[in-house]
């Protein structure tokens, strides 16, 4: 039989520290900062009404978009926190985390050569998921003498007559990285003079240290050009469960439900009753959790700054983004040197995109103890690999 | 609650440099709060949390009671008088006022049962003002101020994942 695999597939490039992953795994005793979701488990509470929900017998499918009562249970946060509506029965669907959003998203709105702006380092699947797609995509350089913001101008200079969405990703995966609301009103500003679709992936927002978070759709004019994607994974600790969801104009979210509903057909039953519960009583459990990171992201980033490995004060979510340049080291050899040596685990900057050599992500959702122990190994590291 | 109180109570052998750190104040200052809350009296003291359960020395033996008492308030002093004189005995570990069906609630230790039984009928019982005791024998501690003390729980996540 001859193998014949889709082009599109086929020309995804295969994740390039796939062996350094394997590695990793391998070992015993590593202290990880290479983990991209919280040390916390759910809250005993979320867990609790999963279980109760099991008990009387919720195991059947949802409505595609979702049950109503966890639809409408967002939209009044949304309201009350941001004081926009958005509508429980049109502008909102429940997804298998922000990962579904994105994909459909991409299938939905993109024709082939259709271009999509996406600012790197970012989240490992936004390319691949463009991609597939049929989209081309265009890249953002970000940097670390801007703190690896997106400028407005770079918005502008990056529109061509072929850009269709452009995709937002704040606080950032890898980087930590937000903006104030001055910042995104710029953006936002770039935006309305053309005729994108932002697709706002705000899954961090709820960990956001030290300003309150501001979603796009809140600025006059951008909730007809935004499509919001939230979840419960990262802010209560849920990321096993695949709950998220996205809110945007009603023939955006309606075309996302069409491949929704025969690819997904609904998410868990259990996980959108558990995410209820969470909105509805989780947010003391979340303000203790936020201080906790807030606490872990100030003692790790003044400890790489004091180690000489030059890292910005991220915003929000729980990664530090630290250059690596004066070791004198590729982002991947460092990683894997670390490791073998002194069995701590960072990420290559490189899994990233490509600009982001000379950096690793180091994830701080581990508790204090551990991050202390880390930075004393790799000062050793830094000693002994002079 | 000022964050450094916060840090200190979950972890009092945080140091002040680490808690300068953590939270973006100066050493200086870190210190010099903590100096202050131990004046105040607001920091008692620093010890550590034992589970008496895993410590597995022969010679070391110790039970744990809850017990309930009521008592008649004394006229002038409330509660407090009968309180204090209940509290000074070294075998009461925690002492406090509550409100509905009785009025302390202590939690004293002994070597063995008899010892806590010895001390209910010889000192507690007897003192004046106590109209009735009900001992409630601890078996098993599974939590206490916030600490888990049974299970162990490991990391479950991928060492890796982006």
């Amino acid at each position: 039989m001859k193998k014949d695999i889709s082009k599109k597939i086929e020309s995804l490039k295969p994740s390039g520290i796939r062996e350094f992953f394997d590695l990793v795994i391998g070992m015993d005793d590593v202290i990880s900062l290479g983990v991209g979701e919280p040390d916390f488990v759910t809250p005993w509470n979320i867990i609790e009404s999963a279980i109760y929900s099991f008990e009387n017998g919720y195991t059947s499918y949802t409505s595609n978009k979702g049950l109503f009562e966890l639809r409408y249970a967002i939209s009044e946060d949304i309201q009350k926190k941001y004081g926009v509506k958005y509508n429980p029965d049109t502008e909102i669907l429940i997804t298998v985390g922000v990962s579904e959003a994105m994909d459909l998203v991409m299938r939905s709105m993109l024709n082939d050569g259709d271009e999509v702006l996406i600012h790197e380092p970012c989240y490992v699947s936004y390319a691949p998921t463009v991609s597939m797609a049929g989209g081309k995509v265009k890249r953002i350089n970000t940097t670390l003498e801007n703190n690896f913001k997106v400028m407005p101008e770079d918005v502008r200079k990056s529109l061509s007559k072929k850009t269709k969405l452009f995709l937002l990703n704040y606080p950032c995966n890898p980087t930590g990285t937000s903006y104030s609301k001055g910042e995104l009103s710029k953006i936002a500003g770039e935006i309305k003079k053309s005729d994108i679709i932002v697709v706002s992936d705000e899954i961090y927002g709820g960990l956001t240290y030290d300003y309150t978070h501001t979603p796009m759709f809140t600025f006059p004019g951008m909730k007809e050009r935004t499509v919001y994607m939230n979840g419960f994974s990262k802010v209560h600790a849920m990321t096993g469960w695949r709950i998220g969801y996205t809110c945007g104009p009603e023939w955006i979210i309606s075309a996302m439900n069409k491949i929704h509903q025969y690819t997904i057909l609904c998410a868990p039953i259990t996980g959108q009753i558990a995410s209820i519960e969470a909105i509805k009583r989780g947010s003391e459990a979340v303000n203790e959790m936020k201080k906790a990171y807030k606490r872990r992201r100030n003692f790790i980033v003044s400890g790489l700054n004091e180690l000489g490995l030059k890292c910005h004060l991220p915003e929000g979510a729980f990664y530090s983004f630290p250059s690596i340049k004066k070791t004198g080291m590729d982002s991947k050899t460092f990683s894997n040197a670390l490791l073998k040596s002194e069995k701590v685990a960072v990420v290559p900057g490189t899994a990233f995109g490509e600009n982001s050599e000379g950096f690793v992500r180091m994830c701080y959702a581990t508790n204090i103890k551990n991050i202390k122990e880390a930075l004393f190994r790799i000062k050793r590291f830094l000693k002994s690999s002079r | 609650m000022d964050e450094i109180l916060e840090i200190l109570e979950k972890d009092a052998r945080t140091t002040p440099k680490e808690i300068a750190k953590m939270t973006g104040k100066k050493e200086s200052v870190v210190k010099q709060k903590i100096l202050e809350y131990e004046k105040k009296g607001i920091i008692l003291k620093y010890r550590a949390v034992l589970n008496e359960e895993a410590i597995k020395d022969k010679n070391f033996n110790e039970v744990r009671a809850l017990i309930e008492v009521s008592i008649s308030p004394e006229r002038g002093v409330g509660f407090d008088k009968v309180a204090e004189r209940i509290y000074s005995f070294s075998e009461v570990k925690s002492c406090y006022l509550l409100s509905g069906g009785y009025d302390l609630l202590l939690i004293v230790t002994g070597k063995n049962i008899n010892c806590v039984g010895n001390f209910v009928a010889e000192k507690l019982s007897t003192i004046d003002h106590v109209r009735g005791t009900q001992t409630h024998f601890i078996l098993k501690k599974y939590k206490q101020s916030g600490d888990i003390f049974y299970t162990r729980k490991k990391d479950k996540r991928l060492a890796i994942s982006l």
